[in-house]
């Protein structure tokens, strides 16, 4: 099986710093694998060198074609949706604006209609909230709506930044969840980048490790998840 | 209307000038220094009078690169200051007799005050809304010296004319060759003091305030009093540059000093590169020739040569006159290790 | 208290010029952050276009139709021409460029149509108002055209999905390119949409002060003062700011002793900045919260 997105000898740059030191991975398609490795190792910077929002060289491929050269708006409309650190919510403007700028690129306005029904079908709790402005829901809520956000893409990859930071473990289990449920019915390729590595392989099929801008141990999430010494090494659990 | 705040996590609007950066070696500044010494030995008067004012701009781009490039606060309000210190050594010396060597501390004590009383209730104002604020102070100016009741001392609309200075001690030199050595002596004696002053503790509190005010805060610098103290010190350097003026142009008047002015010393201050002291003097160079240079190529459009040929400085230069000295700094290193 | 009435009055009449430099003002504020000194240069060139359209017999709509559509595309054209190549540069750059944009329009529009004073025509009329002296037909007509303004932005930005896209732009731009939105050409398409609105407000100007290379500078100022003093983030402020400012002038002159013409402008200004102080976001803007 070809991979879905294909990186290579990735290396990148926050000025004079390099934070990626030639990363290779691949993600298949339909698969939820995660990204864990300790602060700083270059987790969020992989997510953004995707899609290219920090400088960088090397190979990225998503479906055969090549993202590098492109803009981040049109790395995007090629059907990768990116949940950012910190969730990036148009704090100001409605849970329902909010949606509508998910779908902002497409033309399909009664498909959009019936998405945002969809999203408010998966998370209630925005329903309840769509005419509120963003910025006045919980840390949970905004992490629902920016997962929603991505979700009206209709992206076939979906990278998600720390979606569990500062949340309480309950909310993260059912973002988890639903995830999943993501992951299985609407046949979305997963990237979730964690610091909560436990958590995290028991959602995932795949998992990486990463550390100094490197991938230092691959593989399926059970069996990382099982190896004690991975786990002291590397996940510190 | 929203009810909720927008969050801003703002990078600094005024970028920092790398430490090393911060000042030209000491055989570049040598080899300035030995050109301002020597060059008006051998040029006709009226080029003396130019370099005069070419120091005196430099000065007046001096204090606001301290102010915008070192304490971050946006100023389109100089002229006022600049008038202010012309007026005050005008006015000390055609109404009381003042020498006029001292009238420079004399005004730069006075406009030390101005600045620091505008500076405190601007406390409150930053970027935009700061900048509206000297704007009118700037624009008040002029018509502030035009009112009837300070014509007495200030000659209103007409001005006042100011005597130029004989050199001391029967020196054989000229007026203006004098004035010149005159002002490069000050113009030194504040180029260091600026420098030290951005080095010293003070001026990393500027710094500190100009990158981050919130953090800094938080970290114990009094925010308040390094921004007034930034404002009076930039005031102060002004009102001597002001000073300077008058004595070389010989003559004071309200509509010297107008918003024009206040902008031109902008434009140096961005030509020159913002925060970087050398590079005032090319900025001062930048707003005293090149306005000649365009109505020269286009009597008609030299608003739009001058323009032009800004539009081609910040194309080719956007971070100023420092960007050429940071590649010559790495063009001697790699000549130096080969 | 009549005096006081009439000068309130006047100075909703003439409010009415700065309420529409300042929609202007807002909306370029609102595409990329920073006023635009340039602004009122560019709608003083706009409003000459007209001029010299009408010259070459245009009738007065189809000079202002045809003005507004060519000021739409020459926001574009500066903006994708002169400061996309400074959208990397620091912000007093960006600034520079925004001086050197003045002095250039502003020689060029001098040499095209000389200095010499203009008049240029009102749609509207210049008959007393309903009979008051205060406010001459033009007068209301400038009222209402910013007023349907000010509605069809509204509109725009809350029903339209690319008002929503500007917004977004505006707000999270990194956010924004991450739904798929090309935050540069939005910021093309405010500069476009700000000098549309720039040359409506200066060819209802125009009427009041004459036609001349030097008519927006006044204008210009009070238009950023009444914008700061609504609140940079809302049109709706920035058209209440617009009245504030007509309003403070006229009492300035009226009440203050002493206060010569020249004067007015700063004493304007200096109300503005203690109001300002005490609302720091404006009457009606946004209050912005600065993280560390």
């Amino acid at each position: 099986m070809t991979a879905m997105l294909n990186v290579k000898d990735l290396r990148a740059y926050y000025g004079q710093v390099q934070a990626l030191h030639g990363l290779e991975f691949g993600l298949n398609e339909g698969s939820l694998t995660t990204l864990l490795g300790a602060n700083g190792a270059g987790k969020t910077t992989t997510l953004r060198a995707i899609c290219n929002m920090v400088r960088s060289t090397g190979s990225i491929e998503f479906e055969g074609a090549p993202l590098t050269g492109r803009s981040t708006e049109n790395i995007v409309r090629l059907g990768i949706a990116h949940v950012p650190q910190g969730r990036g919510t148009f704090t100001t403007m409605t849970v329902e604006e909010n949606l509508q700028l998910g779908a902002i690129t497409r033309k399909d306005s009664a498909g959009i209609v019936s998405d945002i029904e969809r999203m408010y079908d998966h998370f209630p709790v925005l329903k309840q909230r769509h005419t509120q402005q963003a910025g006045t829901l919980s840390g949970g809520e905004q992490q629902m709506l920016a997962v929603a956000r991505a979700l009206m893409l209709r992206p076939r990859l979906m990278l998600l930044d720390e979606p569990s930071f500062g949340l309480a473990p309950l909310i993260v289990r059912d973002l988890f969840r639903i995830l999943g449920k993501i992951n299985r019915e609407d046949k979305v390729t997963i990237l979730v980048v964690e610091q909560n590595a436990q958590l995290a392989l028991e959602l995932a099929d795949q998992a990486y490790v990463i550390e100094t801008g490197r991938i230092v141990m691959s593989g399926n999430a059970n069996d990382i998840a099982n190896n004690e010494d991975v786990r002291k090494s590397y996940l510190g659990y | 209307m929203s009810t909720v705040q927008e969050v801003v996590t703002e990078a600094p609007a005024v970028e920092a000038v790398p430490k090393k950066a911060m000042t030209l070696g000491y055989g570049t500044s040598l080899v300035v220094l030995a050109l301002l010494i020597v060059v008006p030995l051998f040029v006709k008067n009226f080029i003396i009078f130019q370099m005069t004012m070419l120091l005196i701009y430099a000065l007046a781009v001096l204090a606001l690169n301290i102010l915008t490039g070192g304490s971050g606060q946006f100023s389109l309000g100089q002229s006022a200051f600049y008038a202010v210190g012309a007026y005050t050594s005008a006015i000390l010396m055609e109404h009381a007799n003042i020498n006029y060597a001292l009238t420079l501390p004399l005004s730069g004590i006075v406009c030390f005050g101005f600045g620091y009383l505008f500076g405190k209730p601007a406390l409150r104002l930053s970027g935009v809304y700061l900048a509206l604020a000297t704007f009118a102070l700037a624009t008040a100016m002029p018509q502030l010296l035009k009112l009837n009741v300070f014509e007495p001392w200030t000659g209103g609309v007409q001005g006042l004319v100011v005597t130029k200075p004989d050199a001391p001690f029967g020196l054989p030199m000229s007026q203006d060759m004098w004035l010149y050595y005159f002002t490069l002596a000050v113009s030194i004696a504040i180029y260091i003091f600026s420098v030290n002053l951005l080095r010293s503790r003070s001026g990393r509190a500027f710094m500190a305030i100009r990158d981050n005010e919130i953090a800094a805060s938080a970290m114990g610098v009094d925010v308040a009093m390094y921004k007034t103290l930034a404002f009076g010190v930039s005031a102060g350097i002004t009102g001597v540059a002001g000073a300077l003026g008058a004595i070389a142009v010989q003559f004071v008047a309200p509509d010297s000093y107008t918003i024009t002015l206040a902008i031109s010393l902008f434009l140096g201050m961005v030509v020159g590169g913002v925060g970087w002291l050398p590079g005032s003097i090319v900025g001062s160079a930048f707003i005293i020739f090149v306005p000649n240079i365009a109505e020269g190529i286009s009597k008609g459009l030299s608003g739009a040569v001058f323009g032009v040929l800004l539009f081609l400085v910040i194309f080719l230069l956007p971070h100023g006159a420092r960007q050429i000295a940071v590649v010559a700094q790495s063009l001697i290193g790699k000549l130096k290790k080969s | 208290m009549e005096l006081f009435t009439n000068q309130v009055l006047a100075g909703i009449a003439t409010g009415a010029i700065y309420a529409c430099m300042a929609l202007a003002v807002v909306m370029i504020y609102q595409a990329i952050d920073h006023l635009n000194f340039a602004q009122g240069e560019m709608a003083m060139f706009s409003t000459f276009t007209a001029w010299q359209l009408m010259q070459w017999g245009v009738p007065y709509w189809g000079a202002f139709v045809l003005t507004v559509a060519f000021s739409f595309a020459g926001g574009i054209i500066i903006e994708r021409l002169l400061f996309k190549p400074l959208a990397k540069a620091p912000i007093l750059t960006n600034v520079a460029g925004f001086i050197a944009l003045f002095a250039i329009i502003n020689s060029v529009a001098g040499l095209i149509w000389d200095f010499t004073i203009k008049q240029f025509p009102t749609p509207f009329g210049s008959s007393p108002f309903l009979g008051s002296q205060l406010i001459s037909t033009h007068q209301a007509g400038m009222i209402g055209v910013t007023v349907v303004l000010l509605i069809l932005l509204f509109i725009f930005f809350r029903f339209t999905r690319i008002g929503l896209a500007m917004r977004a732009a505006a707000s999270l731009p990194e956010s924004a390119r991450l739904v798929g939105i090309n935050t540069s050409w939005m910021i093309a398409l405010g500069w476009g949409m700000a000098a549309a609105i720039g040359s409506i407000a200066g060819m209802l100007i125009a009427p009041v002060v004459f036609l001349e290379p030097n008519m927006m500078g006044g204008v210009l100022i009070y238009g950023f003062a009444a914008a700061v003093l609504g609140g940079l983030t809302s049109p709706f402020g920035a058209v209440i700011g617009g009245f504030l400012v007509g309003i403070f002038e006229n009492l300035a002159g009226t009440y203050i002793p002493g206060i010569g013409n020249e004067l007015k402008l700063p004493i304007a200004l200096a109300l503005i900045i203690v109001v300002l102080v005490v609302k720091p976001s404006g009457l009606f803007g946004r209050p912005i919260v600065k993280r560390v």
